[in-house]
């Protein structure tokens, strides 16, 4: 009787201490297992990993791909003016289908928040490919950038993007740095409608008054001007816009 | 012979309209409960009326086809696009021209239960009556109280743009005889009340089968298998089949696995994209756990389906499995895998997922040309995303990878083909 039940004891203590036994064994020869698998190197927890999306086209810190003639820079651009062409291609007001379709699914904090990303990136300006044109046509395009032309009621495109033409805080685009069939096509959009901002539209009216010829004018010069490499968009404030813009104050910048 | 069947099909129509005007009036609805037939003003005020109403429009994903890109919610003029023409979307704020201003319970329980406008005048299924007919009358009156408590938007919408004959709205008359069944949700006693909730949810106001199913040549669903799948008419995106049991679309789903898609737009099985992220975002990320558990429950308990064929040539030829294993190896793998099973919550698997091996291939060829973002969810704010690669991949490039992914691993679909290929190559934008 009792060596039976001292048997039985010693049963039932091996029965429930074994499971517990072998489940350390197994912690215990875990580590050694594991190391001899080829572990995959973890995706990173970075936003530039995350948006693979935006840097396949324009690059990963937003340099933009100089080789595509057409996918722009978005490095060092105003982050306001970035979140809200982010804000215009979710709502349709800006079109392009690519763009319209990767930005749908952000959130307002996202798209700020990869905005902010692009702005503070500094990466030297690389140009692209510009098409050959007479030197008249180059000539025309540096008068209308950097004097405008009051016949046509042009003002120069330095009165608001700034004396560099790498923009103005907080919500005016640099313009230089840009491929030559990006620009000419912004120009086109602004006249068509298919790119368009707060109302009054400033560009609108200004890319209206744009003959066909002075839009390649205007973006064969842009997209021929090498920047310094350090070139950083202008403090809020520091122009006076010369029309009613719906999105900058009276001094350029938020409104 | 595609519209050899449908002149068929509209001939047959065209019968059974004449048949079916002898015996049918338009406002031939089921009647409300006497208690529910006038609503004193003070009831659609209840704030936890109201409430209620938000949080089952949001069930119905009403917003997303009730408001315009960019526009004010719900009031209305997204065009929906249907192989007949565009439908826009009508104004459901409660402005009194061109809203819901008018309109009494009567006129808005009709509308959504028995598909007719409040003229009397018969509404186009593209308004996904054939499922909110299931809604029941306290969460119908709920939706509508939370509707009318929005402020109003002064919007036209345009007039329906659709080819003849479907223009002429009588048609519906022998459409609705062939194909819609007027009449609530009956629970089923025999299954649990949370298997009940889940199925009202998902066959009424979610109205998955709208997408999830097949439609004939008249717009129809004419599965007797819900939830099996089907191509999405217009939009070039396919509703992939719901079942989690043996060769269902979702088969090894778990629950979890479901109600973490539905919160967050991703799981470790997969991740939703094109409408499905829209619905996450709009619709089901904003529904209770015990709604989403629900709904998992109900779904899996859709059967098992039958096995599809499998294609004896897999691939062109051996050359295009080369070229798609090569493209595979230098565009996909770092992120999916060589195994093609992902990062789980991170990148989705392609082995073993149902929107890679739906039959049309269409959603694989589409999400390589488009690339994109996980929806952006509370649960998942800042996704992760895959590049474009319609700049990067020719035709057969595409074409070569996506017929490898088909049936690599345990994966055995039909082969995609380069001119395909180019079909796809448009993008999906309002």
């Amino acid at each position: 009787m009792n060596l039976c039940a001292t048997m039985k004891v010693s049963r039932s203590v091996i029965t429930r201490w074994l499971p517990v036994a072998v489940i350390l064994l197994l912690l215990a020869a875990r580590p050694a297992s594991a190391a001899n698998h080829t572990v995959p190197a973890p995706i990173p927890d970075t936003l530039q990993q995350r948006i693979a999306a935006c840097t396949s086209c324009h690059g990963d810190h937003g340099q933009g791909s100089a080789d595509s003639h057409f996918f722009p820079r978005l490095a060092g651009k105003p982050a306001s003016y970035l979140a809200r062409q982010l804000q215009y291609f979710q709502s349709g007001q800006r079109k392009y289908a690519p763009m319209q379709y990767i930005v749908q699914p952000l959130s307002p904090a996202y798209m700020r928040e990869i905005a902010d990303y692009f702005s503070s990136q500094q990466v030297p300006y690389k140009s692209s490919p510009v098409p050959t044109l007479p030197a008249a046509v180059l000539q025309r395009g540096e008068q209308i950038v950097t004097q405008g032309d009051s016949a046509a009621k042009l003002p120069p495109c330095q009165s608001c993007h700034g004396r560099q033409l790498t923009g103005v805080e907080p919500n005016i685009p640099g313009l230089v740095g840009l491929p030559y069939d990006y620009v000419s096509s912004q120009l086109g959009s602004w006249r068509t409608g298919t790119r368009a901002s707060t109302a009054p539209d400033c560009m609108a009216q200004i890319a209206n008054r744009l003959s066909p010829d002075d839009i390649t004018a205007v973006s064969a010069w842009l997209a021929s001007q090498q920047p310094a490499s350090d070139a950083h968009a202008q403090a809020a404030g520091s122009v006076t816009p010369p029309l009613r813009c719906g999105v900058l104050a009276a001094k350029g910048d938020g409104a | 012979m595609k519209w050899l069947r449908r002149a068929l099909i509209l001939l047959l129509l065209l019968v059974v309209m004449v048949v079916g005007w002898l015996f049918l009036r338009r406002d031939h609805a089921e009647p409300l409960p006497r208690a529910m037939r006038t609503i004193s003003d003070a009831t659609l005020k209840d704030p936890a009326l109201i409430a209620r109403g938000e949080y089952l429009a949001k069930a119905g994903d009403c917003s997303v086809c009730h408001t315009m890109p960019g526009g004010q919610p719900y009031a209305g003029g997204r065009a929906v696009v249907t192989p007949f023409g565009e439908i826009p979307s009508p104004n459901i704020t409660p402005d009194n021209d061109t809203g819901l201003g008018r309109w009494n319970f009567e006129d808005f329980w009709r509308a959504l239960h028995s598909g007719i406008g409040r003229h009397g005048e018969l509404l186009y299924p593209a308004f996904s009556y054939t499922a909110f007919t299931k809604v029941h009358p306290a969460d119908t009156l709920a939706i509508f109280a939370y509707l009318r408590s929005l402020p109003p938007v002064h919007q036209t919408s345009g007039r329906p743009n659709l080819r003849f004959p479907y223009s002429v709205r009588d048609i519906l008359i022998g459409w609705r005889l062939l194909y819609f069944r007027e009449g609530q949700y009956q629970a089923d006693a025999k299954q649990s009340a949370q298997w009940n909730r889940g199925a009202y949810l998902v066959q009424g106001l979610g109205h998955c089968n709208e997408c999830h199913d097949a439609r004939n040549a008249l717009g129809a669903i004419s599965s007797q298998q819900l939830l099996s799948g089907g191509e999405i008419p217009a939009q070039n995106w396919y509703a992939p089949d719901l079942s989690t049991r043996t060769n269902g679309g979702l088969q090894g789903w778990s629950s979890k696995d479901i109600v973490k898609l539905l919160k967050t737009g991703q799981s470790a099985k997969g991740v939703a994209f094109g409408p499905m992220a829209e619905v996450v975002t709009e619709s089901t990320q904003h529904l209770a756990d015990d709604d989403l558990q629900a709904i998992a429950v109900y779904l899996q308990s859709l059967p098992a389906r039958t096995m599809a064929d499998v294609p004896k040539d897999v691939f062109n030829h051996k050359a295009q499995a080369d070229q798609g294993e090569t493209v595979y190896d230098q565009q996909c793998a770092g992120c999916h895998g060589k195994d093609g099973n992902g990062v789980a919550g991170i990148y989705p698997p392609l082995n073993a997922n149902a929107s890679v091996t739906e039959p049309s291939g269409m959603n694989a060829t589409r999400i390589v040309l488009l690339g994109g973002f996980a929806p952006g969810t509370m649960g998942n704010p800042r996704s992760y995303s895959m590049p474009p690669y319609a700049q990067q991949l020719g035709d057969a490039d595409v074409a070569a990878v996506e017929s490898y992914i088909r049936q690599a691993w345990s994966n055995h679909a039909p082969p995609v083909q380069e001119r395909d290929v180019s079909k796809y190559r448009t993008t999906p934008v309002d």
